[in-house]
Parts: C-alpha cells; structure tokens; sequence
C-alpha cells in the first residue's frame, strides 16, 4: 500500500493535519511542557512558583519515603499483572476455542464490565468486601463449617468468627486492581490466540506431548506477543491507578498517583508534584522502551 | 456427565472441558456478582447493605430529587456526548491523516498523537490542571460553556483511541475504490463522503462507543479539571463515597450501570456482536 507524498495534495494534507496538529499541540503537548517546565521550580510564596531550574524536587523524590512508594506501586503493579495473567489465560483460551455462536457472547461478557464506571465497580467491590459484606459472610459459613467437620471428629472446634478485614489493606488493593485490570489482560490474549494456527497445537498432540505440555511449549511461545501486550496494558494503568488505592486501601497501601494527588490537592507543592509525574511518565517509558526492545508487537487494541 | 453429551470433547474444544467451564464460570460470577449484589440492594428497603428488608424504590426517588446528584448526571452526559462527536472527527480525520499521506516527522507525529492513551491518567489530570490555571481559563461561564475545560481535556484523551480503531478498518481499505470513485469524477470530499466513511463505519460506531464510556468513565481528570459548579457523576459518586456513603448512591449506580448496558445494546443492534468484539 503506497503512501501519498503529502506534497502532491497539500490542500488535503493540510485539512487533515492541521486539526489534529493544534489540538495536540495546543492541548496536549503545552499542557505535558507546563508540568516538566514547572518540575524544575519551586514554591515562592503563596501563589507564585519561581522555575528556577533547580533539581531539589527530583533530588527529593529519591529521598527513602519516595523511592519506598515507587518501588511498592510497581510491586502491587507486578502482582496484579501475574494474578490478571493466571486468571486470564484460560479465559481466554477457553473464548478462543469456543464454538461460533458462544465466543461473541463470552467476549461481550468480559467486555461489558471494562465499559461499566470505574468508580461503580470499585464501589460494588467494597460492598462485597466489607465487615458485613458477602465475602466476610462466606468465609464465616466456612469457618463455622470447618469447625463443626472439627469437632465431628472429636477435635477442639475453632474459636468463634472474627470478622476479617479485607477492606482498607493491601489485600483490598491488589483485588479491586485484579477486579478492575482483568478484561485489559484477556482482550489482547484472546487476540493473540485467536490468530495461533491450530494444527501446530493439533501436531503436538498427535505426537504425544499432554495438554499442559502442549500449553506451555507451543502455545505460550506463540502467543508470547499477545502475551507481552497483556502484561504491558495491565502493568501501565494498574502503576499509575489512583481511585481503587484511594478509596480501598489502609494508610500503608499508597501508590505513587496517590502521593502526586496530595501534592496538588492538599500539600500544594506543584512542583514537587510535577516532578513526581514526570518520573512516573518516565517510568512508563523505561516499560515500552523494554517491551519494544525484545519484540514489535502487534497494534494494541 | 457423559452419559448427556452427545458428541465427544475433540482435543482442541478446550471450552468444552469441564474444569474450563467452571473456570469461565468463576471469573464471570467474579466479575459480575459484585454489580448484581449492587443492583439487587439499591431496591432494599433498608439504611445498610446487609440484609434484605423488602423491595422499595424510595432510593431511587431520592437520586432522582437530589438536584446536584442530577445535574452532574446530565453534565456527564452533555460532556460525553460533545467529547465524543468532536472526538470522533478528530479520530477520523488522523487517522486519514497517517494512513493516506508520507511526511517529514511523521514517527514523531504518530507517536504524540497515541502517547494520551499511555500517560498515566493523574499525569494528564495535573497537566490540564496547570494549563487551564496558567492560561486563566474562565470558569464562570453560563451552562454548557463552563463544562468545556473538562469536555476539552476529554477530547485529549478520547479521540487517539478513535484514531487507533479508525487506522486498522482503513488498513483494510481496498485503494482501488478510491481510484474507481475518481475516475468517476468524485471529488476529494465527495471520495471522503461517500467512499471513506461507509468504509470506516463500523470502527466510527466502535469508536463512538468507546469514547463515550471512557469520557462518561472518567474520574481522574475530570477530578483535576472540574471546579466547584462543574460536578460530573463520578466526582459527586467519589465525594458521597467518601463522605456519606447512602444508598442512593447504589440507586445512582444502578441508573449507570443500566445505562452503559442500554448503550452497549445501542451498538450490538448497530453493529450485530461479532463486529463489536472485532474491534477491541
């Protein structure tokens, strides 16, 4: 397919690349100059920043406090991503495999909750996890279940149920992230899958390898770009999030996008809080610098 | 269990497998037993989420009569629908951008158009919150002009996504129907018009449907960019959250949830739901 040199048509080139160009440039790119511009200012006084080109606020960003954060919220970020990775994958095996008329059903099904609000699925999260919630009712039917099946057998049944936290802590964080990331990770795995030619994975059956054998020899290898768009889709938002540590985590569970909240919000060091942002951009940069480095993937959808 | 199949499982019908079967099943109750316990209790007659009192829509009555809840309800609505129909020309007009014509720069383009889609949302967000307060932006406009700060930083991040959807339909454009429309004597906007667009219908639908969840969707930016008279949903949702938590917040809920599925109908009917999955 050749591309047209934009020379030959410049009125067209021009009706298309202008609109887009300005609003870019003037939405976009300026707004993104304004904070690195100010990441090298500080505050003097009360309303006014003085960019003085000082680097105290990226030097104070490497004090132990920050790089703690930094170092948790890719930890969290890390785990969400292998637990989304875990969980998905046969989901999205089994949409790949499935017969004509179930795929679309199940692709819409796992679909429908990444177009549902954030904010209300981490809102219908909490319910479920609350002190009274049904996941606390569960493991108290459980527990009073083990401890009957305990003293059937004629051992000391167990203490009486205490409600367990499993809001506001860093369990509560990973699971709302796990919740909310899910469909990001089966999407392009499903895609990935979907494109695998069959009779390879037919040919490693034939020839005796198992089922799990197979799975991992042939079509983990093959699906390894899929997998790798995955993992990056999942790891980018889930390293930035802010609501579902926000309004599920502890005192202790605060990721980075938490900490540049509360310089704005609460702190008022902007450019403290622009220099933080930056890193973070940064950081996102180093993931896809990495990813590209090893393989071009296939366009993310 | 076997005795009711009719056919055996052949080796790669893995859906068909039982412990596969179950694991789909326990994502699905994963993903969605949350939404319908939410549903369930906004009819509960109850202060609590616990335990079920009856059915009642008194919740419902009261969303419905908080006048700030409402309003930001339709200024969520109002930004959707403006960010989606400027961010779908913008999408569009891109994406023809970088799929017809070859120009200086243009990895450095193509790259800063999709960078939105990759900066971390609370980048975005203090960005627009510095630009709009260095560049004054006026704040006491009459309604809907004071929604624009927000409508503008929506437009910034939905319309890469709708160059991305755009770009891969028109890579499947055969070029030799523009030809045939010129050789025909059709100009370059009746070739855009008539030829390029029913081409790329299907991804314009598609990226119709995601701008509007992502812009209703948002709660980061919008959180940055919204002054004290510029409430959406999500922010009053966030601030009853986190300052009172009532159950007319599931009332409110319920209505979105309600809403997204009728959307998501809106587009099945347009596109039938293979195209739809297609183009994620």
């Amino acid at each position: 397919m050749a591309e047209q040199d934009w020379k030959t048509n410049k009125r067209v080139f021009a009706a298309v690349s202008l609109p887009t160009l300005l609003w870019t440039i003037l939405f976009f790119v300026i707004p993104m100059g304004i904070v690195w511009i100010y990441s090298f200012g500080q505050n003097a006084g009360l309303n006014h920043i003085e960019i003085s080109g000082t680097l105290e606020n990226y030097k104070r960003a490497t004090e132990v406090l920050y790089l703690g954060i930094f170092g948790k919220s890719f930890a969290v970020a890390a785990l969400v991503t292998l637990i989304c990775l875990i969980v998905g994958f046969p989901v999205a095996m089994a949409i790949t495999f499935a017969s004509e008329k179930w795929r679309p059903w199940l692709l819409l099904g796992i679909m429908l909750p990444f177009w549902t609000n954030l904010l209300v699925r981490t809102y219908a999260l909490m319910i479920i996890l609350g002190q009274q919630g049904y996941a606390n009712k569960g493991l108290e039917a459980l527990w009073g279940g083990t401890s009957w099946v305990k003293t059937l057998i004629g051992l000391q049944p167990l203490p009486t149920w205490e409600p367990a936290q499993l809001l506001f802590n860093n369990f509560a964080v990973v699971f709302g992230l796990v919740y909310v990331h899910l469909p990001f990770m089966v999407l392009p795995l499903y895609a990935a899958l979907d494109r695998l030619d069959r009779s390879l994975i037919e040919a490693s059956l034939d020839l005796g390898a198992g089922h799990f054998r197979t799975i991992m020899r042939i079509v983990v290898p093959l699906a390894a770009p899929g997998i790798i768009a995955g993992v990056m889709i999942t790891l980018i938002p889930a390293l930035g999030a802010y609501l579902t540590p926000d309004l599920m985590g502890g005192t202790d569970s605060q990721m980075i996008a938490n900490v540049i909240e509360r310089q704005f919000k609460k702190a008022n060091d902007w450019p403290f809080g622009a220099a933080l942002s930056f890193l973070l951009i940064y950081a996102m940069f180093i993931l896809i610098a990495l990813q590209s480095m090893r393989r071009k993937v296939p366009e993310l959808h | 269990m076997a005795l009711f199949r009719r056919t055996p499982i052949a080796p790669l019908e893995y859906s068909r497998t039982l412990w596969m079967r179950l694991w789909v099943g326990a994502v699905m109750v994963f993903l969605y037993a949350p939404l319908i316990v939410l549903m369930i209790f906004s009819f509960n007659d109850s202060k609590r989420n616990v335990v079920w009192r009856g059915f009642t829509l008194k919740y419902y009555d009261k969303a419905l009569n908080n006048d700030v809840l409402v309003e930001a309800l339709v200024n969520s609505l109002t930004i959707a629908a403006l960010a989606t129909l400027i961010s779908l020309v913008l999408g569009a007009i891109s994406a023809v951008l970088l799929w017809r014509f070859r120009f200086p720069f243009k990895g450095a383009v193509d790259g800063t158009i999709s960078l939105p889609i990759i900066v971390p949302e609370i980048c975005m967000g203090v960005a627009f919150l510095m630009f709009f307060a260095m560049v004054q932006w006026p704040t006491d406009l009459v309604w809907p002009f004071n929604l624009s700060a927000i409508t503008i930083a929506h437009i910034t991040f939905c319309f890469p996504f709708v160059t991305m959807v755009v770009r891969s339909r028109l890579a499947s454009f055969n070029r030799e129907q523009e030809e045939a429309a010129k050789d025909l004597g059709a100009g370059e906007w009746q070739m855009f018009r008539d030829v390029l667009i029913p081409h790329m219908k299907p991804a314009l639908v598609a990226g119709a449907l995601l701008s509007f969840t992502l812009s209703l969707d948002d709660f980061v930016i919008t959180y940055f960019t919204s002054g004290p008279d510029t409430v959406t949903f999500p922010v009053k949702v966030y601030s009853m959250l986190r300052f009172s938590v009532t159950p007319e917040v599931n009332a409110a809920s319920t209505i979105l949830i309600v809403l997204t599925i009728v959307l998501t109908a809106i587009a099945l009917k347009l596109q039938g739901v293979k195209a739809i999955a297609e183009t994620h």
